[in-house]
């Protein structure tokens, strides 16, 4: 999978929010710059639900979500102890 | 708080399952959202729809009210539980299951579907 030039900035953002990762992986789907899978495990998630875990995802993509880079994501997330 | 604001709302609060989504379940036109209405159709829950596409409004309000900014959205008994990832983890997990029963009793199963179209006044 090519990695867009919004797969990239997407990862900018997430690494910045969430410099303690474990994992962070952005994917385009379809090659076409717009619907992506996000993969993202952190300590941080540990007890929150998921509902909140992807609040934060949402949160440090506010700007791509609202400006319409993103036409479709895909999160998956897990807290890593 | 607008008046189609007060009307999602009421939706949300008053619906078993509430399922904001894009097309209605005869006429689904996202993956996303035909991915949502599987997994609650396959446990039988009584699920109302809102088709979001007929007006841009309706998702502006929807997402500011849950603070969520994607479609689907579902809610169970008045409380957002996700969007189709989190709805798709929850019935593998077997949670979603769980939060039906909790939260509607343990025969919510009646597979009824509705849909609940904001743009027409009277209802």
């Amino acid at each position: 999978m090519k990695a867009t030039a919004p797969t990239v900035t997407l990862q900018e953002l997430l690494a910045g929010a969430f410099p303690e990762a474990t994992e962070l992986a952005v994917h385009d789907r379809t090659g076409g710059g717009d619907h992506f899978q996000v993969v993202l495990s952190t300590p941080r998630f540990v007890g929150l639900s998921l509902v909140d875990q992807h609040r934060l995802v949402y949160d440090a993509l506010a700007g791509p979500l609202a400006d319409g880079t993103i036409h479709e994501l895909r999160i998956r997330t897990k807290g890593t102890p | 708080m607008s008046e189609l604001g007060d009307t999602i709302r009421e939706v949300i609060e008053r619906e078993p399952v509430a399922l904001f989504m894009k097309g209605n379940p005869r006429f689904v036109m996202c993956g996303n959202s035909d991915r949502a209405l599987g997994a609650l159709r396959a446990l039988g829950a009584p699920v109302t729809v809102v088709d979001v596409l007929p007006d841009p409004r309706i998702r502006q309000e929807l997402s500011a009210l849950s603070g969520w900014p994607t479609i689907p959205q579902v809610f169970v008994g008045g409380e957002l539980v996700g969007g189709a990832d989190i709805i798709e983890e929850l019935a593998e997990s077997g949670e979603l299951l769980d939060t039906l029963r909790a939260r509607l009793g343990e025969d919510y199963a009646t597979g009824e579907e509705r849909v609940v179209d904001l743009m027409t006044p009277a209802r």
